[in-house]
C-alpha cells in the first residue's frame, strides 16, 4: 500500500466516521423533537418502561452486588500496603456511586436493551412493519422510537441509583462478615462520606448513558439492511456504537463534575 | 375523459447505480382494479412505494385524485389508502384483531376500543376467519391465516384506494384461490381503486380489470385483462406463457 493511498484510506474512514455521527445527531434530535409533540403513544411507554425497568432489575442487582463485593476486597488488599484498610467504605460508596454504578448498569443496559431495541425495531423493518406503520399513518419515530427512548431516559437513573445501593451493601455484606468491619461504623462512614454531587453526578450519568442505549437501539434497527444478515449486523453495531459512547460520555461527564 | 385516480407521469428512481424505475407512465382509473405484472426486480414494489410516498422518486410526477403526492396533510392522504404487504407484516407484538384495527384505535380515525373491536371481527368474518381468531397473535396463524388478516387490515378504514402486493405469494392453489375471489369481492362491493402487483397469471385474470407490464423501468404494455392475451407484445406473450425463450433474459 502507498502513503497516498493509506492516506486516502484515513481520509474516507474518517468522513465516514462523521458522516455517521451527523447522521446519528440528526436522529437523537428528531427524536427529542417527536418525545415534545403529540400524538402520544401511553400504552408503547408503558411497555417499554417494563422492558428497560423493571425487567433489567435482576441483571443490575447482580452485577451491582457482585462489583461492590470485589471492590471492597481489592480496596482492603490495596490499602493493606499503606496502612489503609480503613478506607474500604469511603472509597466503595464513591467509587459505586461516582463511577462503576453508572458505567456498569450503562454497559448491562446497552448489553441487554439496546441489543434488544435493536433486534426487534430491524426485524420490523425487514418484514415491512414500518412500512405499515407508515400506511397506517402512524409515524414509527413517534411509535417506535419516542416511547423507547424516553422509557431508557427516566428509568436507567433509577437502576444506577438502585445498583449504587446494592453495589454498597455488597461491599458492606464482605467487609462486616470477612474483613471484620463493624457493621454500624461502615454504615455511617459511608453515609457521612458521600455528598450530594457524587449522586446527582450518577444519576445524571444514568440518564445519558439510558439515552444514549435506546437511541443506538432505535437508530440501528431503522438503518438496518435487508434480511437476517442485516438484523445480526445492526444488533452488533448498536451494541458497540452504545458502548464506546457510554464510555466516552462518562469521561465527558466525570470532567464536568470535576470542573464544578 | 374522466381525471384518473393515480397518475404517474415519467417517474424515475435509482438505488446507487442501479436504475430501478425510468419513466413510468401509468394511469389507473377510480374504481378500476388495474395489475401490474412483470419480473422479480423490475421495480413493482417500488413503484407501490412510490405513490405512497414511502420512497421519494428522483424525478418525474405522482398524482392522487388530481393532486401531487407530497402535498398537503400526510395523515389525510395516508387514510385514503390500504395495503396488504406481500408477507402480512402484521405486528406480532399486538393480537390480530389489535393489527386489524390498528387505525382505528388512534389517529384521526381513532373509535372506542369496543367499536373497533367489533369492527375488526367484522372484517375478520368478512375475509373468512371466525372470531375466536381476533385474540391470537400473528406467530400463531398459518401463513394464509395472515394474508387475510393483512387484508382485513387493508379493507378496516374501508379505505378509497387499497394495494396488494403479491397476495397469493407462497401460498397453495386452494388458498391463492380465495384470497384472489376475496380480493376480486371486496374491491367491488367497496367501489376501491386497486392496484395488485403479482407474478400469478391465475391471480391475474381473477383481480384484473386492466394489466399493465413493468419491464426495464418503463410500462411496457398496458390494457383491459381481456386483450392481453391477444397484446402481440413478445415481452407480454413470453411473460404469460412463463417460456425461457424470448425477449425477457431468463438470467438477470
Amino acid at each position: 500500500m502507498t502513503p497516498a493511498s493509506a492516506l486516502g484510506m484515513i481520509g474516507r474512514t474518517s468522513l465516514g466516521r462523521l458522516a455517521a455521527l451527523g447522521r446519528i445527531t440528526r436522529f437523537a434530535a428528531s427524536t427529542f423533537s417527536h418525545m415534545m409533540r403529540p400524538p402520544f403513544y401511553p400504552r408503547e411507554f408503558l411497555l417499554a418502561l417494563l422492558q428497560v425497568g423493571w425487567l433489567s432489575l435482576p441483571v443490575v442487582a447482580l452485577t451491582a452486588i457482585f462489583t461492590g463485593g470485589a471492590l471492597a476486597l481489592q480496596i482492603y488488599a490495596g490499602g493493606a500496603r499503606f496502612n489503609a484498610e480503613a478506607v474500604v467504605p469511603q472509597i466503595v460508596a464513591i467509587g459505586m456511586v461516582r463511577e462503576l454504578g453508572p458505567v456498569l448498569v450503562g454497559l448491562m443496559i446497552a448489553a441487554r436493551v439496546t441489543s434488544s431495541i435493536a433486534a426487534e425495531i430491524a426485524t420490523m423493518k425487514v418484514t415491512e412493519q414500518i412500512d405499515a406503520l407508515v400506511t397506517l399513518s402512524t409515524n414509527p419515530m413517534k411509535y417506535l422510537v419516542a416511547p423507547r427512548v424516553l422509557a431508557a431516559l427516566i428509568t436507567v437513573p433509577v437502576l444506577v441509583g438502585v445498583g449504587d445501593i446494592i453495589g454498597i451493601m455488597g461491599g458492606y455484606v464482605v467487609a462486616t462478615e470477612t474483613l471484620d468491619f463493624n457493621a454500624a461504623a461502615y454504615l455511617k462512614n459511608t453515609v457521612d462520606f458521600l455528598e450530594l454531587r457524587d449522586i446527582v453526578s450518577s444519576l445524571v450519568k444514568g440518564a445519558a448513558f439510558g439515552t444514549i442505549a435506546a437511541l443506538m437501539g432505535c437508530y440501528y434497527g431503522m438503518q438496518s439492511g435487508r434480511g437476517a444478515q442485516g438484523v445480526g449486523q445492526a444488533t452488533k453495531s448498536s451494541v458497540e456504537a452504545a458502548a464506546v459512547l457510554i464510555l466516552a460520555a462518562n469521561f465527558v461527564l466525570t470532567g464536568v463534575f470535576f470542573s464544578l | 375523459m374522466t381525471q384518473p385516480m393515480i397518475e404517474m407521469r415519467q417517474v424515475a428512481k435509482a438505488f446507487g447505480s442501479n436504475a430501478v424505475l425510468r419513466g413510468v407512465d401509468l394511469d389507473v382509473a377510480k374504481g378500476s382494479s388495474t395489475v401490474i405484472i412483470g419480473g422479480s426486480g423490475t421495480g413493482k414494489s417500488v413503484a407501490l412505494k412510490c405513490i405512497l410516498g414511502l420512497i421519494e422518486p428522483d424525478t418525474g410526477e405522482i398524482r392522487v385524485d388530481g393532486k401531487p403526492v407530497g402535498q398537503g396533510d400526510r395523515d389525510a392522504f395516508l387514510s385514503r389508502f390500504g395495503m396488504l404487504f406481500q408477507g402480512g407484516a402484521l405486528f406480532d407484538s399486538l393480537p390480530v384483531w389489535q393489527n386489524v384495527a390498528f387505525r382505528l384505535l388512534r389517529g384521526s380515525l381513532a373509535r372506542p376500543k369496543d367499536e373497533a373491536r367489533e369492527i375488526a371481527i367484522e372484517k375478520l368474518r368478512r375475509v373468512g376467519l371466525k372470531a375466536d381468531v381476533a385474540d391470537r397473535l400473528p406467530a400463531e396463524l398459518s401463513g394464509g391465516m395472515q394474508k387475510r388478516v393483512g387484508l382485513a387490515r387493508a379493507i378496516a378504514a374501508e379505505p378509497e384506494i387499497i394495494f396488494f402486493d403479491e397476495p397469493t405469494t407462497g401460498l397453495d392453489p386452494i388458498m391463492s384461490g380465495v384470497i384472489n375471489d376475496l380480493i376480486r369481492e371486496i374491491v367491488v362491493e367497496m367501489g376501491a381503486t386497486a392496484m395488485t402487483i403479482t407474478h400469478d397469471m391465475t391471480s391475474v385474470r381473477a383481480i384484473a380489470d386492466n394489466v399493465a407490464m413493468l419491464h426495464g423501468g418503463k410500462i411496457r404494455w398496458t390494457g383491459p385483462v381481456a386483450e392481453m392475451d391477444q397484446s402481440g407484445d413478445p415481452y407480454v406473450e413470453q411473460f404469460i406463457s412463463g417460456s425461457a425463450e424470448g425477449p425477457i433474459e431468463a438470467v438477470r
